[in-house]
């Protein structure tokens, strides 16, 4: 059914809280992502013309680079974008076969392949172009959260994450229950003032934005800013200061 | 938004489809109209030609068509799922009226089916207008002018189709073709006030509300995920050249406006003649062209949040 | 404290002049660092318009390094003991870290430059401390570190006497003729390029074409793209390797190439023979080169083949160990003749390089339960392949940190073979090897420079970190040609073959230059323009992206992007190359002419490329030259029978032509 399930309190919200101050966007997500999903559940995520001139093909998750401010202050944002798996997801409501839906037990949002008439409504419902549409098998492909996986208990405990969190090199990715207000990704999006992807659209995405941390000089104390012109001695003094502590 | 030849035809064709069934439906039982068996099965053919047609067409953009059945399934949130069971649902009151009408059965229910095949096409349409109207990413359609915009659109072309079936047929009444230029007139006056509308409100997502960057400082994309267009470029990253877009308007004005209120009115002057058939018939295609324009940058000028994060903004145009 | 006890006595040896007592006269090195850095050449104001940085900013900086350094040392609670035996409580933590890779060296300062970061690094004692600079094995080793580079008594016909590549120590670790020529056909080891540790790989072709020091009939490479990406000119070098003699034959008569790919040096090769890629073949990522360390303790790991090749193709390492074994090179033959070696495999499983000692440090010994030194184990890589196929040892907690002067480390270090005995690696300040070929120079010892060479030698072999204007940009006019340009490798596409993955080619299928914002609006330049790129040697045109956070003075682009119409069996019309480039296109393999020799555009002291050297000027094209990337080669021509590529793929199991992955 495309109709959201009920929101009931204390439920289950899984999703990923991105560290936008760690990202140094080298696409490992991207590909892990592409990696799991294109052979699992989802796949496949067909490439078209992979060798000629405009190759294009479908991804789950995508790392765009931005630039935020201006000269001495400017700075260069990588900004990882996968499905949020919101709570009013619009995508999900303008499914006119009920291949969108929003699990009630964790609140995944899916497409299930066999129901999808590939109308692409749901793309153009979504703000955040988290859904791209498998032209060859003619269904919407979109982040599953890597449910084939988080849930697989074949698999040992510590790698049943998404395979985007699991091949992040800096550990800019986490993956939890948001609906916990205990569970370690909630606390981090409160200790570090985490927030939603376009909140006036009223979707309320689950999956949150660690903003970038501002760069602070270190304090140092004023005499050793100074410059000594005493000539080397003072330097020597100084190194012989350093060594003697 | 990429504007897919498949939709354009869909809403052009059901718009005029619908906007005949309708006005038939509500000037028939009241004896507005000729109620001969070969006026019935003229306007009624061409109507529900239309709307089949229309219907047919949309399923061309789906990757499975075989599976279009289950679109009906979800009425309950879906406004496409909607559209798909009002139009189903319309069907059944404007076969029964086709068919009493050329049977020689026209009674009571007759005229109880003409009303309902005129109710079921309006909601309809509006099901249609609605799909493009919930949608938020894309302002030029989250837009409260959306729905005046279809349902003016489809009762202009159902009028000028009928006045031109009634000169072809009958005689160019007075009525008929007053009513179609009044509601070319009306159409025009909704879409000014759509475009109008469009050009003036701007996106409320921005780049630093899609990042949670600080609003203060300028962003601005450095680098794509990808070189080559993907997805969700070519499908919701369309661009239009601005001056193309000015151009296209005055197209869509000239040949979908101005040119059947002249010609509406030539065969007006010249009721009787042949040839006010004829000009009634080119009023009713022009205008049918001029709607497929219309359409076309209906999609061509709709912007989706989706492109801010390509281009910084959602609505820059081609230089 | 403990450890500092030493220093404190030091501390009053480090100014002055002192006799020792023998009679000669010493000076410590603080006092020649004092001399030379506090000199006004060195001065924040001194440098501050080159590099960019204001002088406040420069000291600002200083001081916060040192700040760091010493006010907020990090103490980790871990006792450990130093090479004299002393016991400390704990490690003291100098939270300075710095981050350099091949940019530095890329430059013909490069080798000065590392030194200086070194010296910074050795004065912060930030060195394999908690929070610094930290050591990976096999490192540290003393340096130089052993062995020299071979090749004194090589013979054509014969094989090599020992390793290609070493350290020289002094003058007479270089391999010259006895006028002072180069022996190698790269110059290597000369005293064009004395320190040439790595060899001069970029300059084999010019010399090969040249003749100089000698001619050769035959070229053989492996996977290095070197009429491309690899060549530091493609028009050059693609010169070159077609150019012919008065009677008809090629200057370069025959080249071997061996390639999994069909990459720009294919089209020039007489003979390819083609590679498997790393997915069909054994590999090695082993200790006795770049291995995959961490500063935790040794690791090294393999590659195994988990697809069966579809094509006619065998792994290169195979075909070397074969050849080797028919042209009886010692290592590869046994006493009767016959092949040491069935093949790659079983050389990684049984070659030692010294007893115990072979290319994994894994599950050594009959029974394999031994780590890091050990017999040959016939199990090994079953052992590798049921660790996910790496090898890893845990450094106990005691000898993780300042591992050149920790006694438990230099053992374990002692016994995996990474050095000849357990005794502190001593740090150079001033480095005793640079000082004796100075000396050389100067008309000391038996081996000396002929006299072209000896001005350059004094210069650049300074024992102290010394800073020059790079060699290439000395040589060209700064008001002509006033940016710098630099590539950088993409994070998720290292190599040039990686345009070759489906997924990663729609990553990054062309690159840009990128300009610095506001230089861009002086020069009248907006994003996503056509340039014209002008170095002293040649123009390239490209499409330029406008950024704030790269230098005014610097443009720069991704490496390996650019690719020739038509090779990698990509279509013609590729964006790789209508619209992708190399800065390769304008850089000069020579330096300008300016001395009676004419040098390599490279390192003094180490012979290392110096690709970044390289200075431009761009000007806006032309609106009817935009569109697409110059230079434009011919479409290199399709090699027969060769498959064309698939027009969709869905699944990159199924489809070897297409290699992406799989589970």
């Amino acid at each position: 059914m495309t109709s959201l399930p009920a929101p009931q309190p204390g439920a289950k919200k899984l999703g990923l809280v991105i560290d936008l101050d760690t990202c140094v966007g080298c696409h490992a997500c991207v590909v892990s992502c592409k990696e799991w999903n294109a052979f699992g559940e989802t796949g496949p995520l067909p490439e078209f013309g992979p060798y000629q001139a405009e190759p294009w093909g479908v991804w789950l998750n995508r790392v765009h680079t931005f630039e935020v401010g201006d000269g001495e202050d400017g700075r260069t944002v990588y900004f990882p974008k996968n499905c949020y798996h919101c709570e009013e997801p619009d995508c999900v409501t303008v499914c006119p076969t009920g291949a969108s839906y929003k699990r009630a037990e964790d609140g995944i949002v899916l497409v299930d392949a066999a129901l999808c008439i590939g109308c692409k409504l749901c793309s153009w419902a979504c703000p955040y172009g988290a859904r791209e549409f498998d032209e060859d098998g003619g269904v919407m492909k979109k982040c599953t959260l890597c449910v084939d996986r988080i849930y697989d208990e074949n698999l040992p405990e510590g790698d049943r994450i998404p395979a985007c969190v699991a091949a992040c090199p800096t550990s800019a990715r986490h993956f939890g229950d948001l609906g916990d207000a205990s569970s370690a990704v909630s606390k981090l999006v409160a200790e570090r003032g985490g927030c939603d992807s376009m909140p006036e659209m009223g979707y309320r995405p689950v999956s949150k934005y660690l903003p970038p941390r501002s760069i602070r000089p270190t304090r140092v104390r004023d005499e050793r800013s100074e410059h000594k012109t005493a000539g080397g001695n003072g330097f020597l003094q100084w190194i012989d200061r350093v060594l003697s502590r | 938004m990429h504007p897919a030849l498949s939709i354009i035809f869909f809403t052009t064709s059901s718009g005029v489809g619908y906007g005949l069934l309708a006005w038939i439906g509500l000037l028939a039982p009241i004896g507005a109209l000729p109620l001969t068996r070969q006026f019935g099965a003229v306007s009624l053919l061409l109507a529900l030609g239309c709307i089949t047609a229309g219907l047919l067409s949309s399923t061309l953009h789906l990757g499975h068509p075989e599976r279009a059945w289950r679109a009906i399934s979800q009425w309950r949130s879906s406004w496409l799922s909607r559209e798909g069971v009002a139009a189903i649902a319309t069907y059944v009151p404007a076969l029964t009226f086709a068919g009493l009408w050329l049977f020689d059965a026209r009674n009571g229910g007759w005229a109880v089916c003409g009303w309902l095949a005129a109710a079921g096409s309006i909601v309809t349409v509006i099901c249609t207008a609605m799909i493009y109207r919930s949608l938020k990413p894309i302002r030029q359609w989250y837009n409260r002018w959306v729905i005046p915009n279809y349902l003016m659109l489809a009762a202009m072309t159902g009028a000028l189709w009928l006045t031109a079936v009634l000169a072809a047929l009958d005689v160019l009444r007075p009525a008929a073709t007053a009513l179609a230029a009044a509601f070319v007139l009306a159409a025009a006056a909704v879409k000014l006030a759509y475009w109008r509308s469009i050009d003036q409100n701007s996106a409320g997502s921005t780049l630093a509300s899609a990042t949670g960057l600080p609003p203060g400082r300028p962003i601005r994309p450095l680098d794509p995920p990808h070189t080559e267009e993907n997805y969700l470029l070519r499908e919701m990253g369309y661009r239009i050249a601005r001056r193309h877009a000015a151009k296209l308007r005055r197209i869509a004005l000239g040949g979908g406006f101005f040119v059947p209120l002249i010609l509406l009115a030539l065969a007006w002057l010249l009721r009787g003649a042949a040839a006010s058939a004829v000009l009634a018939l080119v009023a009713a295609v022009a205008a049918t062209a001029g709607v497929v324009v219309e359409r076309w940058l209906f999609f061509a000028e709709a912007t989706h949040t989706v492109a801010l994060y390509y281009r910084g903004e959602a609505g820059s145009s081609v230089r | 404290m403990t450890a500092c006890s030493p220093a404190r006595t030091a501390g009053r040896l480090l100014t002055g002049e002192f006799t020792l007592a023998d009679g000669r006269r010493a000076v410590p090195v603080f006092q020649l660092l004092t001399e030379r850095y506090r000199s006004p050449e060195y001065s924040p104001e001194a440098v501050s318009a080159r590099c960019g940085v204001a002088a406040q900013k420069i000291r600002r900086i200083a001081a916060e390094l040192a700040h760091v350094a010493f006010e907020r040392a990090i103490v980790h609670p871990q006792p450990w003991t130093d090479c004299g035996g002393r016991r400390h409580e704990s490690m003291i933590g100098r939270p300075v870290a710095m981050h350099a890779m091949r940019g530095i060296s890329a430059h013909s300062n490069g080798f000065h430059t590392c030194r200086a970061l070194h010296l910074l690094q050795m004065l912060l004692g930030a060195i394999d401390c908690p929070g610094g600079f930290r050591y990976e094995a096999p490192f540290p080793r003393p340096c130089p570190a052993a062995p020299k580079p071979a090749g004194k008594t090589s013979a054509p016909g014969q094989p090599l006497d020992g390793m290609p590549l070493g350290h020289p120590c002094g003058p007479e670790d270089l391999l010259v003729d006895a006028a002072g020529g180069p022996l190698r056909i790269d110059k290597a080891y000369s005293w064009e390029a004395p320190l040439a540790a790595h060899g001069l790989m970029h300059m084999v072709i010019r010399n090969a074409w040249a003749g100089d020091p000698y001619p050769i009939d035959t070229l053989f490479l492996y996977m290095t793209n070197l009429s491309w990406n690899s060549a530091m000119n493609t028009a050059d070098t693609t010169g070159m390797l077609t150019d012919k003699r008065a009677d008809g034959e090629y200057r370069i008569p025959r080249i071997i190439y061996s390639d999994a790919f069909f990459s720009e040096m294919v089209a020039f090769a007489d003979l390819v023979l083609p590679d498997t890629t790393y997915l069909e073949r054994w590999d090695c990522i082993s200790l006795l080169d770049r291995p995959i360390s961490t500063a935790d303790g040794p690791a090294d790991s393999i590659r195994r083949p988990v697809l069966k090749p579809d094509r006619d193709v065998r792994p290169f390492q195979d075909v070397l160990i074969e050849l080797g074994a028919k042209l009886d090179l010692p290592g590869f033959v046994a006493r009767d003749g016959s092949p040491l070696y069935e093949d790659y495999a079983d050389y990684l499983v049984r070659h030692e390089r010294k007893p115990g000692i072979g290319s994994l440090a894994g599950w050594r010994g009959r029974d394999g339960g031994s780590d890091g030194v050990g017999e040959p184990n016939p199990g090994q890589l079953d052992k590798y392949i049921e660790n996910q196929c790496f090898w890893k040892y845990e450094l106990p907690p005691e000898q993780r940190y300042f591992k050149h002067a920790n006694r438990d480390y230099l053992e374990t270090a002692k016994r995996f073979g990474f050095i000849e005995k357990a005794e502190p690696i001593v740090l150079q300040i001033y480095c005793e090897p640079l000082q004796r070929f100075r000396l050389a120079a100067r008309g000391h010892g038996a081996v000396q420079p002929p006299d072209a060479h000896r001005g350059r030698i004094e210069t650049y072999f300074d024992p102290l970190p010394i800073w020059y204007v790079p060699f290439s940009e000395a040589a060209v006019d700064g008001q002509t040609f006033p940016l710098h340009a630099v590539t950088q490798r993409p994070m998720p596409m290292y190599h040039s073959w990686h345009s070759q993955n489906a997924w990663l080619r729609q990553i990054l299928s062309h690159n840009r230059l990128y300009v610095n914002r506001a230089r861009a609006a002086e020069l009248g330049l907006d994003d996503e323009d056509w340039v014209w790129v002008v170095s002293h040697h040649s123009r390239l045109k490209c499409q330029i992206r406008l950024m704030e956070g790269v230098n005014p003075d610097t443009v720069w682009t991704w490496n390996a992007i650019g690719k020739r119409a038509g090779a990698w069996n990509l279509s013609a019309d590729a964006p790789e190359s209508t619209r992708g480039f190399l800065l390769n296109h304008l850089i000069a393999e020579l330096l300008p002419a300016a001395s009676t020799v004419r040098y390599a555009n490279c390192d003094p002291v180490t012979g290392q490329a110096a690709w970044y050297d390289l200075r431009v000027r761009i000007e806006k094209a032309l609106p009817d030259q935009a569109g697409n990337a110059e230079p434009q080669f011919p479409a290199v021509s399709r090699l027969p029978n060769m498959a064309s590529p698939p027009g969709i793929v869905r699944d990159a199991r199924m489809d070897p032509g297409a290699p992406g992955g799989g589970r």
